[in-house]
């Protein structure tokens, strides 16, 4: 390893932007004759929309247009598409409700856009907004998924008849009763996974400018995968042909996965552009963050686990309920399917898996990936049900989870997944001595002296990341490929820039990614540039989620790197007369092995621009480029342990120790890995503790706003003790994993199991807020 | 925001003034509650008149047994003043635990007594430390002040310059902090005057507004121990009940932030 190569703490290049205040985010970007857009939201969670009366706004000081939902379905903007076909297991399709940019006949959450002003500054269309009279009709709402699919329920789209979107299955359910019935023990558990708002710390925003001259678009937007955006915009919602719309996605601040998605308002920001004649821009802010980024989890689950006389697990049954709000949200169909029911095997060796997926429509926000995406609800089951298990065999827990760990590789999962490698008893070790597990005992019964009561839980957690292979997502539903492609450029005078597909948004792409060139070329990172977030750039991409941008994106680069050192190799062999074999790069230089004879990198670069004295036949030039299609997802696993202590007057809970143990297979950049597992560990510790978006029975938002919805803050959570097993994934040349999501996925199983050994009762759901874990100690 | 016209008072008699002179004025005294309403566009004053640079309420005085506190003088300034980390260092310490630096910063004794809301950290310590308000024209028992949530005695225009309080013998502020706005969930300011009086107020928990507590100060005064609040009773009817807490959460608060408090006051 070098000093910068993989494997190195190299502090951020990114940082000194974002910490000066010199980041460049969509907000900062101001276009000439720029026009603003503000949104007219429903106040209702269901009703009619029976007119819209724009004629005193549109009177008023600085307004440019009031354009509405009728308006964008007239001018067949398409509606918007769920991209993962889901099958029910009767074999039909999942069944979908139309989704316009903004509704033109029927609203179905609150905040759903129904008319947007156009003016010459926010604030005057924001007054003008409040002079549009929108004539509604209420409607009765349902916002909770039981209630949803009661006969007699508020029905959401005729399309989706009993608001159910599928009823999907998978496993073998025969062979799951199966081992029912013949189990020594079944432990059954009810669990709720709390909706979450995500809550970037950037909200989104969008700014279209419409060039009539040339009939063609450029959108910078907060997204986390800019081409993603083009190819949906341009193939589903006939805003324009792909080689006239350009998407930028600049600095952007943070995205959890809710900018995965293209949202209505950069569909209706292109459109109203156009229509306007000039640019439209529009910047969200906090309410209506609350109010239409997608939400994440939202599941309601029963599930079963049958285990032998002798512990070991013999079979899972699981029922789940998902909400998905009003609307299917771009990859919302994969997220309790694909990315949830395949990981129900943990880390165990489960023969019998079966599971039972009901998608359910209701008057909220619609649901989509969040962080873990489908994962986080995965193990948290799992993880809550081992330790039910644990207490209800009167076993360890530690001890239970040991007894069913899968130990060979690979291992082929009864739900899809095949796992490569891992070593979860290296990664239980690891973590049990670094809490000082069997100290445990004696700790609590010191805390109990002091009236405290203390708690420790385990969660051993897995997850499929680096979503991919293309072939298999796509036997799966997937409506696009899941590789990634890179460009290397060296440029005449020997700097390097790489251009990739992987959008950074808080990642710390454009340190890690140049690490990979300080590694093979031995060159200083400051020589070298990372390209992204530019469709005018980047020629294509999959952008940034489910933890695989080293995994996928740097393996692109990888590979493209391989393809420009072999033609560097060449250059240099000619150059120094000597054979391509002998050629070893080290320290920016290309030598001949064995010799004292090397041409540094830059000579190299420009040899290859000149072409004055090239090898014959050999093409200018030193640029290559590379697609990478894995050959399988990646599989980061490891164990989280957190002690509490719970107080008993008021519920509250506070945290004596949490540790972290990881596998995420090579690191490339360890500082910033332990930043993702603590950012993750924190959305975990969120869920677990504090973050819930509410509902009433109506469908009204009661927690859309920081007042009311809470946020983990640093003095919620602990100083987090971490360390990593490693196995190398063999599916990659690099060995890597993935670490973006791990914390998230695993740490609030850890957290309930530990408030829940403490106060000595097991049922109890997140967040467990101390009002509610004091009402649990004291319940009857 | 909508438009509004922004004043920097430099006296009160300016401020007051202003104040009359517009039909609809606002006085921002750290606009820790009034900019983010005027941000939410759910309040529209036509002007605002700035007290933050006024130098006659900033300020802590401590004289004989009574600690004068400015209206105008941030939670910050109040929670390192020295007269009142000895004089009163319960204030101290309520200021300590109010909201986050930010609002720290900002955020006065006067803003939070005049907005007087539910859940705010200071009204429990001037009705339990039996505090007078003073204002440009006249003073005002703390007991009299507050009358139930977001609403004072305090006619319009009529200006807070200065809240003093008795220095009690002993005195303690526990709080249940709001897992999302850091309000009080619940917070319990106890006293024991120096003429022996029990008083006990509770932030946070009634439906209208801080509110002291009979039973707890009944009890307190035959035995200022937590022990001696064991046996009280709190009823849950009449408390606040949302998302973050039910009423008998609240209920059991009360007792608990007491009995805690007054472990703190020693």
């Amino acid at each position: 390893m070098g000093v910068e190569g993989i494997g190195a703490r190299v502090v951020r290049k990114e940082d000194k932007r974002f910490i000066t205040g010199k980041g460049r985010y969509v907000d900062d970007i101001k276009l000439m004759g720029m026009t603003h857009a503000h949104f007219i939201r429903s106040p209702h969670a269901h009703a009619k929309v029976k007119k819209i009366d724009s004629s005193a706004a549109l009177k008023m000081p600085g307004v440019v247009a009031v354009l509405t939902g009728q308006q964008i379905v007239d001018d067949k903007v398409g509606n918007l598409i769920c991209g993962w076909a889901i099958t029910s297991k009767d074999g039909s399709p999942m069944k979908m409700g139309a989704w316009p940019a903004m509704a033109p006949e029927t609203v179905r959450f609150v905040g759903q856009a129904v008319a947007v002003v156009i003016a010459e500054s926010k604030n005057l269309a924001r007054d003008a907004a409040e002079a549009v009279v929108v004539d509604y009709e209420e409607l009765p709402a349902v916002a909770d998924v039981h209630a949803a699919i009661k006969s007699g329920a508020p029905q959401l789209h005729p399309e989706a008849p009993g608001n159910q979107v599928y009823d999907w299955v998978i496993g073998d359910e025969g062979a799951t009763d199966a081992a029912f019935a013949k189990a020594a023990n079944v432990v059954k558990l009810d669990v709720t996974n709390n909706r979450l708002a995500p809550n970037a710390m950037e909200p989104r925003a969008a700014i279209a400018d419409y060039d009539a001259a040339e009939e063609h678009f450029t959108l910078y937007t907060t997204s986390q995968n800019p081409h993603v955006a083009r190819l949906v915009l341009s193939a589903f919602y006939n805003i324009a042909p792909e080689h006239k719309l350009r998407v930028i996605a600049p600095d952007v601040g943070g995205g959890f996965g809710s900018k995965i998605f293209i949202y209505p308002e950069e569909m209706v920001a292109l459109w109203a552009s156009k229509k306007v004649g000039r640019p439209v821009k529009w910047t969200g802010d906090r309410t209506e963050a609350f109010l239409t980024d997608a939400h994440g989890r939202d599941h309601v689950t029963h599930a079963e686990m049958a285990f032998d006389a002798n512990n070991k697990i013999t079979g899972f049954k699981v029922k789940t309920y998902a909400n998905f709000g009003a609307y299917m949200s771009l990859f919302s169909s994969s997220v309790p399917t694909y990315l949830y029911a395949t990981l129900l095997s943990g880390q165990y060796n489960i023969p019998a898996i079966h599971a039972e997926v009901i998608g359910v429509y209701t008057n909220t926000t619609p649901v989509d990936a969040y962080r873990g995406a489908g994962r986080p609800e995965a193990s948290y089951l799992i993880e809550r049900l081992m330790e039910t298990a644990a207490r209800q065999l009167k076993v360890d827990p530690a001890e239970l989870r040991r007894t069913n760990f899968i130990t060979q590789f690979p291992h082929q999962t009864p739900v899809i997944m095949a796992y490569d490698t891992g070593d979860f008893n290296a990664s239980l070790d690891a973590a049990m001595k670094a809490i000082d597990y069997a100290g445990f005992p004696a700790r609590k019964a010191q805390a109990k002296s002091q009236g405290k009561l203390r708690g420790i839980g385990v969660s051993c957690y897995i997850e499929a990341c680096g979503i991919a292979p293309s072939k298999a997502v796509g036997s799966l539903g997937a409506g696009v490929g899941l590789w990634e492609s890179a460009e290397v450029r060296v440029n005449p005078v020997g700097t390097i820039e790489i251009l990739t597909g992987s959008h950074s948004h808080g990642q710390g792409h454009e340190t890690t990614f140049c690490q990979l060139v300080a590694e093979r070329l031995g060159v200083p990172v400051s020589q070298v540039s990372i390209v992204h977030g530019d469709t005018d750039k980047v020629q294509f991409g999959m952008g940034t989620y489910g933890s695989r941008s080293a995994a996928v994106g740097l393996t692109a680069i990888l590979k493209a790197m391989e393809k420009m050192e072999s033609k560097a190799k060449k250059i240099a062999a000619h150059a120094l007369e000597a054979s391509e074999a002998d050629i070893v790069i080290e320290n920016g230089e290309f030598k001949v092995t064995g010799t004292d004879k090397a041409i540094a990198l830059p000579m190299v670069a420009l040899a290859a621009y000149t072409a004055h004295n090239l090898p014959d036949g050999m093409e200018p030039g030193l640029k290559e480029s590379a697609f990478y299609d894995p050959t399988n997802f990646t599989f980061p696993a490891g164990t989280y342990i957190c002690e509490v202590e719970v107080d008993p007057g008021t519920g509250k809970t506070s945290f004596v120790n949490f540790v972290a143990a990881d596998d995420f297979g090579r690191l490339i950049n360890p500082m910033i890995v332990e930043g993702q597992v603590h950012g993750g560990l924190v959305q975990g510790i969120g869920q677990a503790l504090l973050e819930h978006a509410i509902y009433d029975a109506n469908g009204q938002p009661v927690t859309a706003s920081f007042m009311d919805y809470a946020m983990p803050r640093a003095d919620d959570v602990p100083s987090f003790n971490l360390s990593h097993t490693t196995t190398l994934c063999p599916g990659n040349p690099l060995g890597i994993k993935g670490c973006g999501e791990a914390g998230a996925i695993g740490a609030s199983a850890a957290v309930i199991n530990a408030i829940t050994d403490a106060i000595g009762k097991n049922n109890l759901e997140m967040p467990a807020t101390p009002d509610r874990v004091w009402r649990t100690i004291h319940a009857a | 925001m909508y438009q509004t016209t922004y004043h920097r008072a430099s006296s009160v008699d300016e401020a007051v003034s202003l104040f009359g002179e517009s039909s609809e004025a606002k006085f921002l005294a750290g606009g820790q509650t009034l900019l983010p309403v005027m941000k939410q566009r759910l309040a529209s004053p036509s002007d605002v008149i700035d007290l933050g640079k006024i130098k006659e309420l900033q300020g802590v005085e401590l004289s004989g047994d009574t600690l004068t506190i400015k209206a105008a003088t941030t939670y910050y300034d109040i929670m390192t003043n020295a007269d009142v980390k000895k004089a009163i260092p319960a204030i101290a310490h309520l200021t300590s635990v109010l909201g986050d630096p930010a609002v720290r910063y900002r955020g006065t004794i006067g803003g939070s007594i005049a907005n007087n809301d539910p859940a705010a950290d200071f009204p429990a310590a001037l009705l339990a430390l039996g505090a007078t308000v003073k204002t440009n024209k006249r003073s005002i028992a703390a007991e009299d002040f507050f009358q139930g949530l977001f609403s004072t005695a305090l006619e319009d225009g009529e200006l807070i310059t200065a809240v003093s309080f008795p220095v009690p013998a002993k005195a303690g502020y526990e709080k249940m902090r709001h897992p999302a706005s850091r309000f009080a969930l619940t917070g319990v300011f106890v006293a024991q005057t120096k003429s022996g009086e029990v008083r006990v107020a509770a932030t946070g928990a009634s439906q209208s507004g801080v509110m002291r507590v009979p039973a707890i100060e009944a009890a307190l005064k035959s035995n200022w121990s937590p022990s001696a609040i064991d046996g009280v009773a709190i009823s849950a009817n009449g408390l606040l009940a949302d998302i973050h807490g039910t009423a008998e959460y609240r209920a059991n608060l009360i007792k608990v932030m007491a009995q805690r408090a007054v472990s703190a006051a020693g």
